[in-house]
């Protein structure tokens, strides 16, 4: 069959789109687009707030008579003007180390159960229950750690502890909220390591702890790391564990040991933002809020960008 | 160099092979190094256990007394017989209520359009990045943009200290969840559907209005409530932003009266009668817990049970 | 039949010949008639199940040592799984299960009391797929030995020199011991894994296709490679190339499935098992020959 193309009376062909599905469509992806944009919107209102206040508080610290050298007197009691950060900052290295002692072993080891000696069934029953680890709110985990860490282990094994608020009870807490994000990141780490590698290892006589300790967890050692800074990052960014259980709200002396109440920067922010320091408007106190939330926030940021990057370096190997 | 080996030192013969070849005796180390692994395992279930008996426990003479006026009454740090939760969970409630109108929508929009507008552009890239960090910020920072921003802007309310200011920094909070939720839900929707729609003529929208969402729906719903979970347990940022501590006086005013008002919420709660002294307070703080804890622990097997039952093998 | 032994020998290409030289030098070499060599395995009635399907069966034969015994055969008839067997390595997939005997130097390989780890020191694998540990070259061949106790440094520099060497790899790589195993070809990193291998000083090798992931020229070095170390170990290898079989090995045993009418599922089963030449010019199963001469398979 022959098909000829008459062209004068053939109509031209429309092969532009209904004007009205295009409008709908394009405003839909102007929603979309909509929803994209505010996300960068937060992040920049977020950097600015920090910024504008943090530097307000700078520049207005260095004309009082210290200068900034009142940032590191004897402790922090913002009411009293005085601004120690490193009381702030030991406060906060010592609960994370805590929590690390106790989050680290906790979440490495149950990942490598989980991901080279855990049979299915098994796995299937353990991995929700330690999901649910993940969504105990810090609230409650505060109040464990005053009603029982506390009372119950840090001043049974160390007798000079102080029986209200420690800083240990604190930083044992924090540690078991920071077990499930170790054990889940460095869990899927090993996992990503190819069946092949162990095969080889086990056709050369090697055992199931030699495989795992020798070939797999250096194989999996960047997704690992990648964990243990998420692990660190929500450490230091934990709030309410501290507010309730470290005790040292209105202000903390400088101090190194973690069998006494303390002071960590988040908790520190908290307490300016309410309650027992309530604060409002412009005065300085207020304004040093901002400048812990600064330092905080590019810390936190800092950590998530190194590990991010780490996860994707093990994902290139493979 | 010749290397020895069995075979070359003239023929194994069958016992020296059998020698060899037996178990030397019960492999210690891996037993061992086993024991371990479960301990550490078990240690972390073991905490869960104890903090629930623990609260169970030191609650039960708040259940036992008086469980309906605990539940009923309203926030009270000054007294604990007359001390009650019935506000913490109405403001905690109503902040749910915020953040799934404030940021399930424009989360999801977020999520769609990188996932299937145009995902590999340096925009793209860029928000991608950017949400991921915001997931790790810490909740408390949340709180400091709450207070410079939402409590100015709601100023006429109670001096920007009520209940939509503190569901909208939740809201920013919870929103890179939702993002990253929604995202690996879309993306676990086949190419074929969408290929599928607009090999016969249908526009973008209408691919993602009619095959791509409806596909990834359950997926986006575990991801929301998982997030209102989230929301419901936070307290640092609604703290910053204002929530009533020691008393709420609310019971003359009307619904609306009250929204504008002072507001407080279960986490909160929490943490202002944890630092009451005293045994009574301890025992309500447990109660309290107990409630906020039994809500999470739903709102997470809620989610996870529709993941388990939506899950379709492709 | 003769006609296919005619064919055999007017296709062989330089390569080819330089093989069987050195199978007839080797053979010489070792010495003896068949007779004279002891019997590394012996294999009764063997079948493996997974679960309730069985996926080979009557399997019965006998490896000799510092021989080449191929494996050939279609796809999916067995002949990996029943490789497996030999280094117990089925023992990794949970509802793997071995009936049958199958003797090692004559001792029950199942046995209640082998231990299945010193069964794999003494017999190694080569995967389909090159596996080297992302480590340097050097800790990659040092992995094996040490598992074994071995510690000083000197020691292992020698293993890990004379391994390279029985894999005509140490020239090319001599300088950059240290540096990443990945950062090697397809072919050096498959000579990586028999010197790895070959580091642990087994008795058995076995290669499971082991030059299919490879191109021809790195396939022939492997080929000679194997010549070489049959004059050290004993060499079992699981090949889908049928020349490869014929070039290298001195038995090799034919497999094919057998479809079971009411399940539908397929079995394998081992057809023949004879000398290489006869399989090649006379076998004694009209299945083999067809497959041999290429009219199915």
């Amino acid at each position: 069959m022959t098909a000829t193309l008459d062209t004068a009376d053939t109509p031209s062909i429309d092969l532009t789109t209904n004007p009205s599905r295009r409008r709908k469509d394009t405003a839909a992806r102007w929603f979309f687009r909509l929803g994209a944009l505010t996300t960068m919107v937060v992040t920049l209102l977020i950097i600015v707030t920090l910024l504008a206040d943090a530097w307000e508080f700078l520049s207005k610290h260095a004309d009082t008579d210290d200068g900034l050298g009142a940032l590191t007197e004897i402790g922090w009691f913002p009411r009293r003007g005085l601004y120690d950060i490193s009381t702030l900052v030991v406060g906060t290295l010592i609960v994370t180390g805590i929590a690390m002692l106790v989050a680290v072993p906790l979440g490495l080891g149950a990942a490598v159960y989980l991901a080279e000696y855990a049979r299915p069934k098994v796995r299937r029953i353990i991995k929700p229950i330690v999901e649910v680890l993940a969504g105990i709110p810090s609230v409650v985990l505060g109040y464990f750690a005053i009603a029982v860490i506390n009372p119950e282990l840090v001043v049974r094994v160390f007798s000079s502890a102080n029986r209200a608020f420690t800083l240990a009870a604190a930083g044992i807490g924090v540690g078991i909220l920071t077990i499930p994000i170790i054990a889940s990141v460095a869990e899927d780490a090993l996992r990503a390591v190819p069946l092949s590698l162990r095969e080889a290892s086990y056709g050369l006589g090697a055992e199931r702890l030699q495989t795992t300790f020798r070939v797999v967890f250096p194989g999996a050692i960047s997704g690992i790391v990648a964990a243990l800074i998420l692990g660190v990052s929500r450490a230091i960014g934990e709030t309410m564990v501290v507010a309730i259980a470290a005790g040292a709200v209105g202000g903390g002396l400088f101090r190194l040991t973690p069998l006494e109440p303390g002071q960590t920067t988040t908790a520190a922010m908290a307490a300016l933002g309410f309650g027992s320091d309530q604060v409002a408007g412009d005065n300085l106190a207020f304004q040093s809020l901002y400048f812990v939330g600064l330092l905080l926030f590019f810390m936190t940021l800092l950590l998530n960008v190194l590990s991010d990057w780490l996860v994707n370096r093990l994902r290139e190997v493979y | 160099m010749a290397l020895t080996t069995p075979s070359s030192m003239g023929g194994a013969t069958a016992r020296s092979v059998t020698e060899g070849l037996t178990r030397k005796g019960l492999d210690v180390r891996s037993k061992v190094v086993e024991t371990v692994l479960i301990l550490m395992l078990t240690l972390s279930l073991l905490v869960l256990m104890v903090l629930i008996v623990d609260l169970f426990i030191r609650s039960w003479p708040v259940w036992t007394s008086r469980a309906g006026d605990f539940l009923t009454t309203n926030l009270n740090s000054q007294n604990a017989a007359e001390a009650g939760i019935g506000q913490a969970i109405r403001g905690t409630l109503i902040l749910c209520v915020v953040v799934a109108v404030v940021a399930f929508p424009i989360g999801i929009a977020c999520a769609v359009y990188l996932e299937e507008y145009s995902s590999t552009s340096l925009f793209a890239r860029l928000i991608r990045v950017n949400v991921r960090n915001l997931a790790g910020v810490p909740s408390i920072v949340y709180g400091l943009l709450g207070l410079a921003i939402f409590v100015k802007a709601l100023d006429n309310w109670n001096g920007g200290r009520n209940v939509f200011a503190g569901g909208l920094a939740l809201s920013a909070l919870v929103l890179p969840i939702v993002v990253i939720t929604t995202s690996e839900a879309l993306r676990a929707v086949p190419r074929s559907i969408r290929e599928g729609a607009l090999g016969v003529g249908a526009t973008p929208w209408e691919t993602i209005r009619s095959h791509v969402l409806p596909s990834a729906a359950p997926g986006i719903l575990t991801g929301t409530v998982l997030s209102l979970a989230r929301a419901a347990g936070e307290a640092a940022p609604i703290l910053l932003v204002g929530a009533a501590t020691g008393l709420l006086r609310t019971g003359s005013q009307s619904l609306v009266e009250q929204l504008q008002g002072p507001f407080t919420a279960l986490p909160v709660v929490i943490f202002s009668y944890a630092r009451q002294p005293g045994d009574e307070f301890r025992e309500l703080t447990a109660a309290a817990s107990l409630v906020l804890l039994v809500m999470v622990l739903i709102m997470n097997g809620v989610a996870i049970w529709l993941r388990n039952r939506y899950e379709k093998k492709w | 039949m003769g006609q296919v032994e005619d064919t055999r020998v007017a296709n062989m290409t330089d390569h080819e010949v330089h093989l069987e030289a050195t199978a007839q030098h080797r053979s010489v070499a070792a010495g003896g008639t068949d007779a004279d060599r002891a019997v590394v395995f012996e294999t009764r009635d063997l079948e493996v199940f997974y679960g309730d399907f069985r996926a080979v069966r009557d399997v019965s034969l006998d490896i000799v040592e510092h021989e080449i015994t191929a494996f050939i055969g279609p796809s999916g008839c067995g002949k990996t799984t029943v490789l497996r067997c030999f280094d117990r390595m089925n023992d990794l997939i949970e509802s793997a299960r071995v009936e049958g005997t199958i003797l090692y130097h004559g001792v029950d390989l199942y046995g209640s009391n082998v231990d299945a780890v010193e069964v794999r020191r003494r017999i190694g694998m080569v995967f389909q797929k090159p596996n080297p540990f992302p480590k340097s070259i050097y800790d990659n061949l040092a992995f094996g030995p040490k598992l074994g106790g071995v510690k000083k440094k000197s020691e292992l520099d020698d293993i890990v020199e004379s391994s390279l060497r029985a894999s005509a790899l140490w020239d090319e790589v001599k300088d950059r011991l240290k540096s990443s195993a990945l950062g090697l070809s397809g072919g050096q990193q498959q000579r990586l894994c028999i010197a790895r291998c070959v580091a642990v000083k087994p008795d058995v090798i076995l290669m499971d296709e082991p030059c299919s992931a490879l191109d021809p020229i790195a396939t022939a070095r492997i080929e000679e490679l194997m010549q070489e170390l049959a004059k050290e170990y004993t060499i079992v290898i699981v090949t889908h190339n049928m020349q490869q079989a014929a070039r290298v090995s001195d038995r090799t045993a034919f497999f094919t499935t057998d479809v079971n009418e009411e399940s539908d599922r397929r079995t394998g089963v081992l057809v023949e098992f004879n000398s290489t030449s006869k399989m090649f010019s006379n076998p004694d199963d009209s299945r083999t020959e067809q497959y041999v001469t290429g009219r199915f398979g």
